[in-house]
């Protein structure tokens, strides 16, 4: 019986992971291919099946029949970075206020606030990108990074307010009415108390904030044309009817390593139990 | 109580209303324009675009369809990821490896990942159908017929989202306390009623959170449908997000998009509302 439980849970674990890396072990083994490699149908093994070349990965630097990823790559990090850095401030101000103060504005209270603030997550990309464009034109800031980061804000301060108001719920008043009563003002009761306590919660929002703002598409789509490129904008231009499968999957697998890493943070925060206290 | 309290909420809410306001108020007013690629600019045509999408059987059956393809990933994913954060909570060798992997889809951006599919799911060159011949099941018309399209967008919708799920049961899990299972142990119960009457209602709270997430992200997918099928063949795979992309962007019917975009914003925040309260009733026993 044991023995039987063992060994169903040990393939359904293997099998799920063979599912996982599925797409990656293609991915690579299809950037070291050529024309040839590709039209002969699906094979696996370098120098068994097929003739290995590394045309796909020199198409990235600038080679033929690819994309020069250099740019693209700069640009997705500016944008993601700056974006995600100008939301978590902003928004873990405002999760803190919401979390401790009562506020009313016109009918609206906090919990109201805060439904405002998560409610922009239910927004389709489609319904806000026509006037986003126009009013990115208006500014002058269409097809420029400031203008991406602009939208990117609107897009990744919700969760960022999200995880911080729930995280910040968990954290006891009576940490705060401590300091209160040692005379602090609730702005270095906040900086001085709370935010060394919020760090766990600060560590899911940012990588929520990379992982959104990394692996938007559809905004950088249509607010962008060519001066101003990001990365996946940049990959899937080079699908279409003749795509060149080896560049497209070399350029793929740059795409996606850097995320890639934080799998492995989330993971450490995860089995140390610090990830626990910040989804509840 | 203190005055400085506006200084932790404006800047946040002020800012995110600058960059919402406008976006919204103006798709108010274009969506009672005939703002099209003939006509740009704002005329007034009453609620004529209103009138037009209730006629239009293509925006009724692209709702339908997200619902259904939302609603069947979204449960799929809650029942695959919990079953994976089970199977590695406890004693498993290499636990930590396999978590990680287990995470790793959700880090990867879903447009890019959806070109690699596309190679994958190529009937004649791609990698998937030579293996389903080889353990007997046959080639699958996977891009160019109806049924097997929609399975496809599920596929890929399923690995990219279950590590979500994954991740947030498993960090339930792993802040349950102890005591709870040492209790149903002493009573005797075996592993299938301790997962009834004990883990799963601690899971209450968090599942509920999960699966709305979950819903409310998995109802703006776009960009899996756009690389993958362009909702087609025919329009078997389009979804409301597509079909406004369609209208909006490709015919350049703005005026109408917005309609549809609008009505779609209020179906969806009604919908999920009712949602959450239906699931907080089902789900969470003390806080209800």
């Amino acid at each position: 019986m044991r023995t039987l439980y063992l060994a169903f849970k040990y393939s359904a674990i293997l099998l799920w992971s063979a599912f996982v890396i599925f797409p990656f072990l293609w991915a690579l083994t299809t950037s070291f291919k050529t024309a040839n490699g590709v039209t002969g149908g699906a094979t696996w093994i370098p120098w068994v099946q097929y003739e290995p070349s590394i045309v796909g990965w020199q198409s990235l630097f600038g080679g033929a029949g690819g994309i020069n990823v250099m740019q693209p790559f700069a640009n997705s990090l500016i944008v993601t970075l700056t974006a995600s850095a100008i939301s978590i401030a902003l928004g873990t101000l405002a999760a803190y206020a919401l979390s401790r103060f009562s506020f009313k504005f016109l009918w609206m209270r906090n919990s109201d606030i805060t439904f405002f603030f998560i409610s922009q997550r239910i927004m389709p990309p489609i319904v806000l990108s026509i006037p986003f464009f126009l009013m990115l034109r208006t500014l002058g800031l269409l097809d420029s990074l400031p203008g991406l980061i602009l939208v990117y804000v609107a897009l990744l301060m919700p969760i960022a307010v999200w995880v911080m108001v729930d995280f910040f719920n968990g954290i006891p008043r009576g940490l705060d009415e401590m300091a209160w009563m040692d005379g602090c003002d609730p702005v270095t009761t906040f900086r001085r108390v709370i935010l060394p306590n919020a760090v766990p919660g600060l560590v899911v929002a940012g990588m929520f904030c990379l992982i959104f703002g990394w692996n938007d598409f559809f905004f950088a789509f249509t607010l962008t044309f060519t001066q101003t490129q990001l990365l996946p904008v940049a990959i899937v231009s080079l699908n279409s009817s003749v795509t060149p499968w080896w560049a497209l999957s070399a350029a793929a697998l740059v795409s996606i390593a850097p995320l890639v890493v934080l799998a492995f943070v989330v993971e450490r925060f995860l089995s140390k139990g610090g990830l626990a206290g910040a989804v509840r | 109580m203190y005055r400085q309290k506006y200084l932790f909420l404006l800047p946040g809410l002020l800012v995110l209303v600058a960059i919402i306001l406008f976006p919204l108020l103006f798709t108010i007013r274009v969506s009672f324009s005939s703002w099209d690629v003939y006509n740009p600019g704002l005329n007034w045509v009453g609620g004529e675009n209103y009138g037009r999408l209730w006629e239009d059987a293509r925006y009724w059956e692209a709702l339908l369809r997200l619902t259904g393809l939302t609603v069947g990933t979204v449960l799929l994913q809650y029942t695959l990821g919990f079953a994976l954060a089970l199977l590695v909570w406890r004693e498993v060798v290499a636990r930590r490896l396999f978590r990680v992997l287990f995470l790793i889809p959700m880090m990867t951006t879903p447009v890019v990942m959806s070109v690699l599919w596309r190679t994958i799911f190529h009937e004649s060159l791609g990698p998937l159908n030579p293996i389903l011949e080889g353990i007997g099941i046959g080639a699958v018309p996977w891009l160019s017929q109806s049924t097997w399209s929609f399975i496809a967008v599920m596929i890929v919708e399923i690995w990219q989202w279950t590590p979500f799920m994954f991740l947030l049961l498993l960090a339930g899990l792993l802040s349950l306390p102890n005591e709870p299972f040492l209790a149903a142990k002493i009573d005797g119960a075996g592993p299938i009623r301790t997962f009834l009457s004990v883990t799963f209602p601690m899971l209450g709270a968090i599942s509920v959170g999960a699966i709305l997430i979950r819903l409310i992200e998995a109802s703006k997918i776009m960009e899996t449908v756009y690389v993958l099928t362009s909702g087609g063949p025919g329009t078997s795979t389009e979804t409301s997000s597509y079909y406004i992309y369609i209208r909006g962007m490709r015919d350049f019917q703005i005026g109408y998009s917005a309609a549809l975009s609008l009505t779609y914003l209020i179906i969806m925040i009604v919908t999920l509302t009712i949602v959450a309260k239906l699931l907080v009733r089902a789900l969470v026993r003390d806080q209800a």
